[in-house]
C-alpha cells in the first residue's frame, strides 16, 4: 500500500461500476447492521435498564426518546427518538431480509444475474412495506 | 485452500487459525435473531400501552424475560461478530487495530451483562 505510485492501472472502485440493486443491498446490510448494533442495542440497554431502575427512570426514558414532556431539549430528542425508532425498525427489516438472502446465497443459490437483482430489490421493497405496516399497526390500532 | 502446508490444509483453520468458526457463529446467531426479534416486535406492538406498569408486568413474566435474556446474548454476540468484520475492513493502522480489538472484545460483553442483570432484576421482583 505504501509503495510509490506508478502509472499501472488501478483496480476499478465504486464510482466505476454502474450501481445495481445487489451493490445497494450489500452496503445497506453493513450500514443497517452497524446501525442496529450501536443505536439499536444502545437504546435496548437504556430501555431495559430504565425499567429495572424503576418508574422514574422509565419516565425519563420515555420523555427523552418519545414524549418530550420536559420541553426544551427534550422536544428535539423526542422527535429524533421517533426518527431513530422508525429507522431502527426499517434497519431490522432490511437487515433481516438481506440476511435471509445471504443464507440462500450461502447454499450456492441465487447467483444468476436476474435472480440476484430480483431478490435484492425484493428485500428493499419488503423492508419499506414491513416498516409502514408495523408503525401503522402500532400507531393506528 | 490451495496454499499453505499439508498439516495446515488438514487442520483447515486457515491463516486466522479459526477456520469457519466466526462465519458459522454469525449464521447461527442470525437464525436465532430471526425468531427472537420478531417475538419482541410483535410483543411490543400488541401491548395495550407502553407505560411503566404494563411494560414491567410483561417483562417480569417467565417467557418474555427468558426471551429478552436470549436476545441480549444473541444480538450482542451477532453484533460483535459483524462490527468486528466492519472494523477489520476499515482500520489498517496497528494502533487502531489494538483499540478496535479491545473494544470489540469488551464492550459487547459489558453491554450484554448490564442488560441481562437488568432483566433478572425485573424478573425476580427486584424492581
Amino acid at each position: 500500500m505504501a509503495q510509490a505510485r506508478s502509472n499501472r492501472p488501478l483496480s476499478p472502485h465504486l464510482q466505476i461500476w454502474r450501481w445495481g440493486p445487489a451493490m445497494l443491498v450489500s452496503i445497506l446490510h453493513r450500514v443497517t447492521g452497524n446501525g442496529l448494533a450501536f443505536a439499536g442495542l444502545g437504546l435496548l440497554l437504556w430501555w431495559v435498564g430504565a425499567i429495572a431502575s424503576g418508574p422514574e427512570s422509565y419516565q425519563t426514558f420515555l420523555d427523552w426518546v418519545w414524549l418530550g414532556t420536559g420541553g426544551g431539549l427534550q422536544v428535539v430528542t423526542a422527535l429524533l427518538g421517533k426518527v431513530v425508532l422508525v429507522g431502527l425498525t426499517w434497519a431490522f427489516f432490511q437487515h433481516a431480509a438481506s440476511g435471509i438472502r445471504h443464507l440462500v446465497l450461502d447454499i450456492g443459490a441465487g447467483y444468476e444475474l436476474e435472480t440476484n437483482a430480483r431478490w435484492s430489490t425484493l428485500t428493499l421493497v419488503f423492508s419499506v412495506l414491513a416498516t409502514i405496516l408495523f408503525w401503522a399497526f402500532v400507531l393506528l390500532r | 485452500m490451495g496454499n499453505g502446508t499439508s498439516i495446515g490444509r488438514v487442520r483447515g483453520l486457515g491463516s486466522s487459525h479459526q477456520g469457519t468458526h466466526h462465519w458459522l457463529l454469525s449464521r447461527l446467531t442470525a437464525v436465532g435473531n430471526l425468531v427472537l426479534i420478531p417475538f419482541l416486535l410483535v410483543s411490543l406492538a400488541l401491548m395495550p400501552s407502553h407505560d411503566y406498569a404494563t411494560v414491567h408486568a410483561w417483562l417480569s413474566k417467565p417467557v418474555p424475560s427468558t426471551a429478552l435474556v436470549l436476545i441480549l446474548i444473541n444480538t450482542f454476540y451477532h453484533a460483535r461478530l459483524g462490527v468486528q468484520v466492519m472494523l477489520e475492513d476499515y482500520i489498517h493502522e496497528e494502533g487502531g487495530k489494538v483499540v478496535a480489538w479491545l473494544l470489540v472484545n469488551i464492550v459487547p460483553f459489558a453491554g450484554a451483562a448490564f442488560g441481562i442483570i437488568s432483566v433478572i432484576r425485573i424478573a425476580l421482583g427486584g424492581a
